[in-house]
Order: C-alpha cells, then structure tokens, then sequence
C-alpha cells in the first residue's frame, strides 16, 4: 500500500495516542473509592447481626479511650526501635515494648514511601495514588474521609504541631496548630524544638481529645548523613524522653479520667542504608508501630513480639479506639490486639463493624465481589454473629457461648485479613502489563517512523506500507498466537488488578493485531532498508547533501532534550533546557544569515565564521560588519550571489533580525518566572498583575492587541480584518468587564461582572473567521487553479486561533501572543525565505519555538500552573467539554499557534510540492521522539524519590502534548489532501 | 612544516597552561582564604591577567608572524590601542550575549562581566596577539579552509574548545545537587577554563598526528 508521508505519519501519531493511553492507564490505577462522598454525612452505623430477634444496639459503640496521642516520627526505622539501637537509645521505649502495657507492630508501608501520601495512607486508611493529586488540581486538602474529619465531625478537639504538610492536607480541622516546614533539610535542632516547646503547656491544660506531634528531625539526618551516623542516636535518646514525658503526664491524668488514655509512636516511613527514601526497600518500608495504654496490662513473662501489619490499618484502629465511624475509603483491618480486652459482645461488634465497612468498599468497587473469598467469609461469620447474639441475649456466662465466640471471631479475623488484603490490592501496584503493552506499541510506531525516515524525506514524500506482504503473514499469525498466549497466561496469574486483561477479549485482540501488524511492517521495511542499502551502495551517485551546522544542532539539541528527561531537575526546569536550545539556535541562524550575505557560497571562506552552535556565534557578528561589508565589496562585481539582489536596508533587517528574535526571547523569559528552583524571583509578570500597576497593564494589553491586529490583518481578506479588528476590541473589554484592565475613560470602575456578554461577542469572532478561513480553503478545492485563497484560508485560520488565544490568554501574557507573531513575521520575511531552508528544519524550528512558547506563557511541568480559569471565559457555570478544551487550547497555545503557522507558512511557499508532507512527518517524529523515550525512562525510575511529584505530572503533560499533535497531524493532512486533489 | 615548529607551538600552549596553573597556587602565597570557588572573581581577575600576561609575553618573544615591516612608535601605540579597543568591545558583546542567554541584568553584573573577561581573555587575546587588530585576517583564519599556518589552525582550535566548554558549563546550573560551583557564573568560567587548556593540549597533538595531510598555502 503507498501513502504519501504526511499520512502514514498522522497514522502512526494516532496509534502512539493508543499506545500512550493503554500506558498511561496502567500508569495510574483508578483509586478504591466509596462511591458515597464524605461530604454526604454520616450514614447510621450497621446495626449488629441477629438472628431471630432484633438486636437492641444500633448505636455507635462508644469511645474505648479519652485521649489519644499520636507522635509520628519522620523516618523512623523499625529496627531504631526494635533493633539494637532502640536497646542503647530509646531505654524507656524498649522498657515498654517489652515489658509495659503496650502492643507493638512492625507497619508496612506501601511505596511511595514519601511524607504526605503516608500521611494520607495513616489518616485515611486508603492507599493514595497519583490521579488523587490530579484530581484535587488546585487544593491541597484531602478530600476524602479520615480519622481526623471523623473526629472533627464528632466534636473532638484536635491539636496539631509538626510539619506543615499536615496543615496543608486538613486545614480548619485542628482547634490549634504550629506548622514548621521541612525545608531547611540540614536544620535537625530546631525543626523538632518548635515541636517540644509546646509539650508542657499542652499536656497540664488536657483540653484536647487528640493530639498530633509530627517530628521531622530524624528524616533530616538521614537526608544528611545516612542511618548509621551518630546523630541518629542523639535523635533517639530526645525522642525517647520526648515519649517519656507524654506517657508519665497522661498516666497521671488517668485517674481523673473514667478511661484509660492511648499514645500511639508510629512512623510515616523508614530510610534506606543511604539516608533516603521512596523506594520499596525493606528498610523504607517497615516502620515501627507502638501503642501505648494502661487498657493493653499484661502479666509478667507475657513475651509480645512485633507482628506485621499495615499501615492503614491505624485508620480503622483509631477511628474504633475513638468510638468514630471508620473511614469510608479505609482498606485497613482493626488491629484486634487494641480490642482484646473488651467483652467478648464488643469485640464482635467491633470486628463486624470494619467488615461491612470493606465489604462494601468491596462491593463498590470489584464488580464479581460474590465470588472474592473475603465476601463469603464475611456473610458467613456474619452469620454466625447473629446466631451468638441470639444465645447471648438469651442466656448469659456460660461455656458454650465464649467458645462459639472465640470462633466468630477467628470467622471474622479471617475474612477481615482476606477483604483487605483483596482491596490493596487493587491499587499500590504499577500495572505492569498494561504498561508494557503501551510500551511495546509506542515503540513499535517510533521504530516505524525511524526506519522510514529516508523514504518519507524523498522528493516524492511517499513511501511503502507492506501492510499486505504475503511472505510475512506466517510471522503475523505466529506474533498474534504468541501475544494471545501471553495474555490469556498474564491474565490468569495475576493476583493484581490489571486494566488491559479487563478490556472485553475485542478490544485487547484489536490491540494485539495491531502490535503484530507493525511489528510485521516493521520486519519488512527493515528488510528492504538493508536491500535498499545494498543496491544504493552499488551506484554511488546518490547525492548526499553536506550536514550544515544547523542540522547538526537540531540533532544534538533533540538528543540533548530528550536524555536530559531523564534527571528530574532537567524536567522541573525544563524552560531552560528550551530557552537555551533557542537561543542558540538564534545564534546559528545569525551565523547563517552571515555567511550567507558576505560570502555567498559555502565553499569560500565564509565571513560568519564558525564551525560551533555556542555561546559564540555571533561573538564577532558585532565587530565585523565593517570588515565583512568592505570584504563583500570587495568580491561584489567578481562573483554575484543571491544575496546581490537584497540591498539597502532589508539586507540590514535580514541581519539584525536574529538579534531582535533574541532579545525578544530575552524579554519574554522575564515575564514569567516558571520551574521549581527560580519560579519565586520576582518577574514582570507579577509586577503587572498586582493592583498597583493596573494602567501599566491597560497600557501594555492594549499595545499588544495592536500588535496583534497590524502582524495579523496583512493577510487577511476585508471581512475578516473587520472581524478581527472587533474581535480584539471585544477582548479589551472583556478583560475591563471582568476589571482586570481599565478604561482610560474610567479609570476606577468598580462594576465587576463575569464579562459573558463580551467574551460571547469574542467566540462569534473567532467562530466567524474560523468559518471564512474554512470556506475558502472549500473553495480553493474546487476552483483548483485559486492557489492564493488557499493562502488566505490558512492564514484566516491561523488568525481565528489567535484571536481565541487573546480572548483566553491573561492579559499580562499578551504581549507573548505580539512576540509571538512579530517572532513568525521575521522569520518568515528575513530568515526562511532568503535562506531556504528546507521543510525539515522549518519544521523542527517551529517545534523548537512552540515549545519554547509553551514556557513563555508561564507553564511548567508541575500541574499547578495549568491556568484553568481559561475554561471560564464566557460560560457562567462549569461546563465540563468546553471548559477542557478551552483549558487545554489556552495551555497549548503557544505549540498549536507555532503549528498552524507552519501549515500556513510552507502552503505558501510554492517551491516544492511535497513539503507539506515532508513538514508533517516530521512533526510527527520530532513529537514522538520525546514521548517515547519518557515512558521507558519513567517505567524504569517507577520507584524514583520524585516519581509522583516531577515525573508523573511530566508524563500527562507530554500525554496531552501527543494527543495535540496527533490534532495538528491530521490538519496537515487535510491541507495535504486539498493539495493533492488540485494537482 | 617542520616539527621543531610544532615542538615550539607544543611549549608555547605548555606555558599557557602552566600560567594558568599558577594563577591557582600563587595568589594563595599572598592572599589569605583564596579558593577558586570562594573567591571566585579575584580568581577570574588574577587567571585572566596571567593567561593575557603570558599571551604577551610568547608574542615579542617568538613571533610567530613576521609581517610588521613598518615598526614606527606611533604604528605600535596605534595598533595597541586598537587592540584594548577590539578587547573592551569583544567583553562587552560576550556580555550582551550571556544576557540574551539569561543571565540576570542587574544583579551579578560583575560576576557576568568578568566572565566575559576571562572568556575575552581565552578567545580574543590569542587572536589579538596573533592576527593584530586585522578583522579580515580574523575572518579568514575561523573560515572553512582558510588557515595559514599550524599557529593559526591550534589558535582556531583553542577558540573553539573554550566557546564549547563555556557553553557546555551552563548545562549543570538547574541541577539540584546545591554544589558551590553551579552558581552562575563558575560553571561557566570553569567549563571555559577547561575547554582552553583541553584546546591548548589537543590541538599540538592533533596537529602532530595529521602532520602529513596538512598542507598550508603560504607554508
């Protein structure tokens, strides 16, 4: 089958988009959750089973403690207390862990073993996963149910002090909290100090239900200098009177108090041998857990070892030792020693409790839950309860009744471990199939697209699909029996969850063909590469074009680009990476225009001097104008090159404009400080937008609009300059209506509105001359010969694009549409026309200057910069479709605009026919390089300290990036199409 | 071309990178707390004196270009003069260049500007020395196959490797190592310090390995 380029290449960007979507699925699991919203109040608690007569307790059970102390330290191992080092440090802590009234666990913590989804993980009883940070974009505050809203709810009063996160996950929950923030990581004295020093007065005045300590110091000398430094026992020994004290101040309270009181030492997660965490090692995983009461007396020689549990099982403990209903999303099982001592009446109660509680989480979530194990042990045990409730309300104290019970209650023990057990299953875990499967298909169309570079990049821009090559079909059926086999034995081994064995056996069968159709088109165009290469290699006069050092740069910059994805800090800075790729891109292209003007050819010695792309090109691009024009001089009546033609000033504009793009560059890096380690200095962005400088910022808009309108109007057709000029009139006013600019005539409007009228007025706008650019590229179709309304359709397009980018654009980010289009109008006129570069590099600098714009606008890779208040423009409520692709247009703009410019751009060039095709193909690649290589490097560093923070917001950016060029993809190939009906 | 040419052009690059070394070690003799990275721009002060100082100093002593025929006093004061000029403009433009490139306008504005020395100094004072105050010499030398002599094909190659160095040593600043030396402009100035000296030490060599392709015109 032959397609031309363009096509072939949006196919491949399609399948990638699958690719990606079946990874990115496999990526983030879909959270547990309890369909019903914390929000939604308390439903009554289930009443206790009974068969036969109606149990008389649906209340409630009441609290088994008063107060509960909860000190949670950063980083604390469990060896730091069970170990050697607890012995030598923490004498009291071992004291009690052995021999007081304590039960002590060995929790388990589940990767990311990082602060704050712990912190959730303690609180809520869930396993926090990605797509929750994704899903509470702008708040920081859980919004799930946990202990501490529970108890807010119940009218506890909850003190807090300790790290900051805390304050930040549950704000107006604590009647008074101090937060100190873990970012001086070598400060280890005073983080902890700012903790203590309100200990005394907190623990006489006892006017609190619950207190919280979160200690940071230890995880900051980890960080610093490793778990086995000396420090680390000094650390110890403070924490260990820092117990002490709380635990003798609350054994005194206790005997004013009818119930006992708990203090409950726990860690967050633990450190490996080199001081840091976030892995799944043991060491990062197995955190201490103590809980500490008079309730837990034990008789002497009652050894109690340290059992395994979970972490989120002090969700369901906490919520029962405080009489509160467990958490809804909680996947924890009651930790049964805590409960031991009550009636045995009780202790059912409370087991049946936190089962209904997961088996309805169950249910909610796993569709087949009557087949899982722990449900059936549930109803039966459940079953049982009610028969025991029955003989206990029928007679008292006897044999046959505890024995009957203690086997309830191994009933229930048993189907609690399975259903909890059964439900953390379902997230925590990577989905490695589906990842692979992602994986397999990306990498298969990169391959693809690889391979058929030289094909693609011809004179013809058409190439070969052996989609229907006979001598492969017996590897295409061998392939798809393979996959099928490892499906169906994926599928039936694994314990976890996994999304691609739960597609319908169509859907995944779709997929598999398709893996093993490219993999079969992959085979054959290898095959006839290396054939290809044999015969080309025999006749030798394939003109092989020398690589300039454009081509050079290009090359390494992308390589650079894409292996610098790898470091995290490379991706939180990612605008650098591109400020600098463009820059010195501008510095190459001056060095071009040079050699270009002075000497002419490329074979004498040219004036521009060097060989390099750096920080050099245009060092003497300054100091040799004089020279290099008398050299010209010089040579002018001996040899004349196309650079003759050019005289007077626009050879000076042509010169010059290198520079302008870079000190244009320069202008707009100022205006939004982005990233993570340089995003608080101060930019002009903020200067404009705060309340003091609102005429600089009327001003500056109002400029920009102008700009705007003079760059944009030249090639438009007369109706639609009318319309424009409206258009952008209806954007200031907009941006007054809603008071973020002014008026000169009105300097203090107070009236604020939300601007709908005029924002509407704007979309007809842009509806309107997205309409004409659309109807003339119909109508350039069928008048074939019309090649300038084709021109002006694109632009028209082009210029309804912008039109919405104003209209969604904050104002202050004006003068980045102006930049951008005075940026597309030099290089057009003074760079790519007189130098004709060919549609490649065109290409890959405008991929180059999209992105680059994507950061001007203020982005970053972090999900809180998305500006989301562009899916407001115009629409009084939330809509969700408009809303998204507004949001996703107004993020997008800077590559979309720098996209459509091309497509406009290389139509009206009329130089060579298939530069279209050439220009989308290698879009496609040049989007795809990235893409792919970043799911490898992110399957490879799953366990990253950072994965959760850098990587994975990274990873659904360069997702949405992908699905765009898949959109732009397809609009060069309808472009492309036009072309070909004409011809 | 002979190879006592090249073992003159060996010593000469030797003694570059031997000042520069000293500019290491002999202001420690003097100055109390000096370190490279703490007080980095008395360094930068002191290495670029020194490499200017040698570069000067090799020139009345070996000459490599003998051309200057007419040697009146006023021709000398002119031509240096005009060499001070070529300097000061070629650190102010590397200056504009490193704020296109993002350095910060006004804050470290000193620290941006030596940088621009030290580079001036690795890149235009070899020039200056060599060529003169000639821009067309300039222009011929860092052209495609318009080197003259092995002088100007190390001097081509020593430019070279600093600019790389300079603008490979801006790629470790956003890494969040907190290293002393990823503070603008140290990793510059040192990547621009190595790319010289690697400049200084491969280009003899390379020189002497393709001494039978090269062919001069005027040689």
């Amino acid at each position: 089958m032959r397609l031309g380029s363009g096509t072939f290449a949006t196919c491949c960007v399609a399948i990638e988009v699958l690719g990606i979507a079946v990874f990115l699925r496999g990526f983030f699991p879909a959270p547990v959750r309890s369909s019903a919203r914390a929000e939604h109040g308390a439903e009554p608690p289930a009443p206790e089973p009974s068969a036969g007569a109606s149990s008389n307790w649906t209340t409630l059970p009441s609290p088994l403690f008063s107060k509960v102390v909860i000190v949670l330290i950063d980083a604390l191992r469990d060896d730091f207390v069970f170990g050697s080092k607890g012995v030598k440090f923490m004498p009291y802590t071992t004291y009690l862990v052995e021999k007081g009234a304590s039960h002590s666990f060995v929790a388990e913590a589940k990767p990311p073993t990082v602060t704050m989804p712990r912190i959730k993980a303690l609180m809520t009883g869930s396993l926090p996963g990605f797509v929750d940070v994704v899903r509470n974009l702008n708040s920081p505050a859980l919004l799930e149910d946990s202990v501490i809203r529970q108890a807010k709810t119940a009218g506890k009063r909850i003190i807090f002090y300790g790290d900051e996160t805390w304050v930040k996950l549950f704000p107006k929950h604590f009647a008074e909290y101090d937060g100190t923030t873990s970012f001086f990581v070598s400060d280890y004295t005073e983080v902890d100090n700012n903790v203590t020093r309100h200990l005394d007065k907190v623990l006489k005045r006892g006017d609190w239900d619950m207190l919280i300590l979160h200690y940071l110091g230890l995880d900051h000398i980890g960080h610093i200098s490793g778990p086995n430094s000396p420090l680390i026992g000094h650390k110890l020994s403070e924490m260990d009177s820092v117990l002490m004290k709380i635990h003798t101040s609350l054994q005194s309270k206790e005997r004013e108090t009818p119930l006992p009181n708990l203090l409950v030492l726990c860690g967050d997660h633990g450190m490996s041998e080199t001081g840091s965490h976030g892995a799944s090692s043991m060491e990062e995983v197995n955190t201490p857990l103590i809980l500490i009461s008079s309730a837990f007396e034990r008789k002497p020689g009652d050894i109690r070892h340290p059992k395994h549990v979970q972490q989120t099982d002090v969700a369901a403990t906490l919520a029962i030792a405080l009489g509160l209903p467990i958490p809804k999303d909680s996947v924890g099982s009651l930790l049964f020693p805590v409960v031991e001592g009550r009636p045995m009446r009780e202790q059912l109660r409370f087991l049946h409790l936190n089962t209904v509680q997961l088996s309805k989480l169950l249910q909610e979530n796993v569709p087949s839950y009557e087949k899982d194990p722990g449900f059936e042990q549930f109803k039966m045990s459940e079953r049982l309860h009610g028969n025991w409730i029955r003989l206990y309300l029928e007679e008292k104290h006897s044999e046959v009744l505890f024995n009957l019970g203690s086997k309830v209650l191994r009933q229930y023990l048993a189907a609690l471990k399975t259903l909890s057990l059964s439900l953390s299953t379902q997230v925590a875990q990577y989905d490695m199939y589906s990842m692979m499967v992602g994986t397999v298909v990306v990498l298969e169309v990169l391959t693809l697209l690889l391979l058929s570079v030289p094909q693609a990049l011809h004179r013809k821009a058409e190439l070969e699909v052996p989609l229907s090559s006979p001598g492969f079909s017996l590897l295409f059926y061998l392939v798809i029996l393979v996959l099928s086999a490892v499906h169906v034995i994926v599928c039936t081994s694994a314990e976890s969850s996994c999304y691609f064995c739960g597609l319908s056996w169509l859907a995944a069968g779709g997929v598999m063909v398709l893996a093993s159709a490219l993999l079969c088109v992959i085979v054959s165009v290898l095959t006839n590469v290396l054939v290809g290469g044999n015969t080309s290699r025999k006749n030798p006069v394939h003109p092989s074009s020398r690589w300039s050092e454009l081509d050079l740069l290009i090359l390494l910059g992308t390589a650079g680009h894409v292996l610098s994805l790898g470091a995290s800090s490379f991706v939180e800075e990612e605008h650098q990476t591109w400020y600098f790729l463009v820059n010195t891109l501008c510095l190459a292209l001056s060095q071009e225009t040079y050699r270009n003007y002075f000497l002419g050819d490329d074979s004498e010695p040219p004036c521009g001097l060097h060989v390099e792309q750096g920080l050099d090109g245009a060092t003497p691009a300054w100091q040799d104008g004089s020279a290099c024009d008398a050299l010209e001089r010089d040579k002018g009546h001996r040899s004349p090159s196309p650079s003759q033609v050019l005289r007077g000033h626009k050879k000076w504009m042509v010169l010059a404009s290198p520079w302008l793009i870079l000190a244009c560059c320069r202008l707009l890096r100022s205006l939004n400080q982005t990233g993570v380690q340089w995003a608080h200095r101060p930019d002009l962005g903020h200067w404009l937008t705060s309340s003091d400088h609102k005429a600089e910022l009327s001003v500056l808009a109002a400029i920009s609009l102008l700009v705007v309108f003079v760059l944009v109007q030249r090639g438009c057709s007369s109706v639609s300059k009318a319309a424009l000029a409206l258009g952008l009139l209806g954007v200031y006013c907009y941006r007054a209506a809603i008071g973020s600019v002014q008026f000169p005539w009105r300097p203090d409007s107070q009236d604020i509105s939300k601007g709908i009228i005029e924002a509407r007025f704007v979309y007809i706008f842009v509806l309107g001359i997205l309409f004409t650019g659309t109807k003339d590229l119909l109508k350039s179709q069928v008048i074939a010969a019309d090649f300038k309304l084709k021109t002006v359709g694109l632009w028209e397009i082009h210029s309804g694009l912008v039109l919405l980018a104003a209209l969604l654009f904050r104002p202050h980010n004006l003068p980045v549409l102006a930049f951008s289009l005075l940026i597309q109008t030099l290089m057009t006129k003074f760079i790519w026309k007189p130098l004709r570069h060919d549609a490649a590099e065109i290409t890959v600098m405008h991929y180059w200057f999209g992105q680059a714009f994507f950061y001007f606008q203020g982005n970053s890779n972090n999900i809180a910069t998305v500006d989301i208040s562009a899916g407001f423009v115009g629409l009084d409520t939330y809509v969700e479709i408009p809303a998204v692709l507004l949001t996703a247009f107004g993020t997008y703009a800077g590559p979309v605009l720098w996209a459509s410019h091309l497509v406009y751009f290389l139509s009206s060039e009329t130089r060579s026919s298939s530069a279209l095709s050439h220009a989308c193909f290698c879009y496609a690649l040049i989007c795809s390089i990235p893409v792919s290589t970043y799911i490898v490097l992110v399957t490879s560093l799953r366990y990253h300290l950072f994965i959760w923070s850098v990587f994975s917001p990274k990873l659904l950016y360069e997702g949405m990036h992908l699905l765009i060029t898949a959109a732009v993809c397809v609009f060069f190939t309808a472009m492309d199409q036009t072309r070909l009906t004409q011809s | 071309m002979k190879d006592t040419d090249i073992k003159r052009l060996l010593y000469t690059h030797l003694l570059c990178i031997f000042s520069i070394i000293l500019s290491v070690f002999i202001p420690s003799l003097f100055l109390e707390n000096f370190s490279i990275l703490e007080t980095h721009l008395t360094w930068l002060c002191v290495c670029s004196g020194f490499v200017t100082a040698v570069n000067l100093v090799l020139y009345l002593a070996v000459k490599p270009n003998t051309s200057s025929k007419r040697s009146s006093l006023s021709h000398k004061v002119t031509r240096f003069l005009k060499c001070c000029i070529y300097f000061l403009m070629s650190c102010f433009s590397f200056h504009v260049i490193f704020v296109l490139y993002g350095a910060p306008l006004i804050e470290l504005a000193l620290e941006t500007f030596l940088f621009a020395v030290i580079l001036s100094t690795f890149t235009t004072v070899p020039c200056l020395c060599l060529l003169g105050p000639n821009l067309k010499a300039w222009l011929r030398v860092f052209s495609r196959n318009g080197v003259t002599s092995i002088w100007e094909n190390s001097l081509q190659m020593t430019t070279i490797s600093s600019f790389v160095g300079a603008w490979l040593g801006a790629l470790p600043i956003p890494l969040d190592w907190e290293r002393p030396w990823q503070v603008w402009p140290i990793s510059c100035t040192l990547g621009a310090t190595f790319g010289y000296v690697a400049g200084l030490v491969v280009s003899p060599l390379w020189i002497y390995w393709n001494r039978k392709q090269l062919t001069y015109k005027n040689n």
